[in-house]
């Protein structure tokens, strides 16, 4: 699959290809259209000018709700659904797609405990009724309930404490190295970025600055990728 | 002759006029959530239309309700006298909170929530209906409590056009100058006010338990 961006007001001619089964990570300080890049490539925003090409096809030409089901999408704020039960909830684009119940049953025990959530007793919990670690899990299995070959992340562990944000990014690492998705990764975090990316984007003010793997965004001397490489070894813990 | 005596004395006509009363303002609100949560929904929608639809429920509130009473009277099919004005004027008045609650109630939902159900693929209507509807229930309950409450209030004043209810006690008490004959239709429609707002609000904080 390849993406490309064009222009919009929060992106300066964003030209950006992503090979299937690589993890892109998007890359930049708040305000930087990270955001905004990853919302171009399911349709929640459309480009002023320029265009999102996704599996070969205009995002334009898409049917908006045929693409996002072919993208699991998680968020900061895991926007789970607060009047749904956590199995509801990661059952719900199979229920969407219409999966029978028993299939759906099996998929979300299986996706739980895959994302580290195996005791049945969560399952009848409300959203409200778990911790954010808990929460952000289940936004996890719930972006991957129907298989899909991208999954869109906008900061998932952005509103984690440090120690629990290194433990589910190892998870989601081993996750995503296993599953083969096809990831976009947006996150502020430097280290983040290198631990997950195969290559990495960086983004300051709607225009990309670098674009390179992890090893050369070490040794990048574009100014704002030595401003990010300074902050690999001081970040607080 | 006490107060409560005189009640026991008129117990079948007060049950009657209760009885219609009830049956005013429920029919009427009915009507007026039939018509006011598919236009607030459709404010959610068509941003464009929100003043015209706002600002016209709102011009109807302003209306005192026996001027709008009277006002009915002289028009063919929704006016004249009796119970069809009422429930004409009793819709009126419902159908502000009723729409606006529920524009709000949808609009009030958690940006992110609404974003995820969308980026999860769903139509605008699994949206609406898996997601804005079951959030929103309690705010557009707290619409129908005060609509309703409202109406109850509204309707004493139909019985001037004929429309029955307690206000009938209330018109013959003032034509009697006589207290206790308005104290047995106001008393009952307050009772009544305050057991809508009782039972409606218990709805509505059950179905609001979703909001944090």
């Amino acid at each position: 699959m390849s993406v490309r961006l064009g222009t919009t007001d929060a992106l300066h001619r964003l030209s950006l290809a992503i090979a299937p089964g690589e993890t892109l990570v998007l890359l930049g300080p708040s305000g930087s259209g990270k955001s905004t890049a990853l919302r171009l490539v399911n349709a929640l925003l459309r480009p002023t000018s320029g265009a999102v090409i996704v599996d070969g096809r205009d995002v334009s030409a898409w049917d908006p709700i045929e693409l996002r089901r072919q993208m699991g999408y998680v968020i900061q704020e895991v926007g789970l659904l607060p009047h749904m039960t956590v199995a509801r909830n990661v059952g719900l684009v199979p229920e969407l797609l219409g999966w029978p119940e028993a299939t759906r049953e099996i998929r979300v025990a299986e996706l739980l405990s895959r994302v580290g959530l195996p005791e049945p007793e969560l399952h009848g919990r409300y959203p409200r009724e778990l911790s954010g670690g808990q929460r952000q899990r289940v936004g996890i299995a719930r972006a991957l309930a129907a298989d899909p070959p991208v999954l869109l992340c906008d900061e998932p562990f952005g509103a984690l404490d440090p120690v629990l944000r290194r433990q589910l990014q190892d998870e989601f690492r081993i996750l995503s190295a296993q599953l083969g998705k096809t990831l976009l990764f947006v996150t502020h975090d430097v280290r983040e970025a290198l631990a997950l990316g195969t290559r990495i984007a960086l983004l300051e003010k709607g225009q990309l600055r670098f674009l390179g793997s992890p090893e050369e965004l070490r040794v990048s001397d574009v100014p704002i990728a030595r401003e990010f490489a300074r902050g690999i070894n001081n970040v607080p813990i | 002759m006490g107060f409560i005596e005189y009640l026991v004395g008129i117990r079948s006509e007060l049950l009657l006029r209760t009885w219609e009363h009830i049956l005013l303002v429920a029919g009427s609100t009915a009507i007026a959530v039939t018509i006011g949560v598919p236009l607030g929904i459709l404010l959610t929608r068509r941003a464009g239309l929100r003043g015209g639809i706002l600002g016209s429920a709102n011009v109807l509130q302003t209306i005192p309700s026996l001027a709008l009473l009277g006002l009915l009277i002289p028009l063919p099919l929704v006016g004249g006298i009796g119970a069809t004005p009422a429930v004409v004027a009793l819709v009126a008045y419902a159908l502000l909170p009723i729409i606006r609650n529920t524009y709000e109630g949808i609009r009030s939902i958690d940006p992110a929530v609404r974003e995820a159900a969308l980026a999860m693929g769903m139509t605008d209507r699994q949206l609406l209906r898996r997601v804005e509807l079951p959030l929103a229930l309690g705010m557009i309950m707290g619409g129908v409590r005060l609509a309703t409450v409202i109406g109850i209030g509204v309707a004493t004043v139909a019985a001037a056009i004929g429309a029955g209810g307690l206000g009938v006690f209330i018109f013959q008490g003032l034509a009697m100058v006589n207290n206790e004959v308005i104290l047995s239709g106001a008393i009952p429609a307050a009772l009544l006010a305050l057991a809508a707002d009782g039972g409606l609000g218990a709805l509505e904080r059950r179905w609001s338990r979703w909001r944090s």
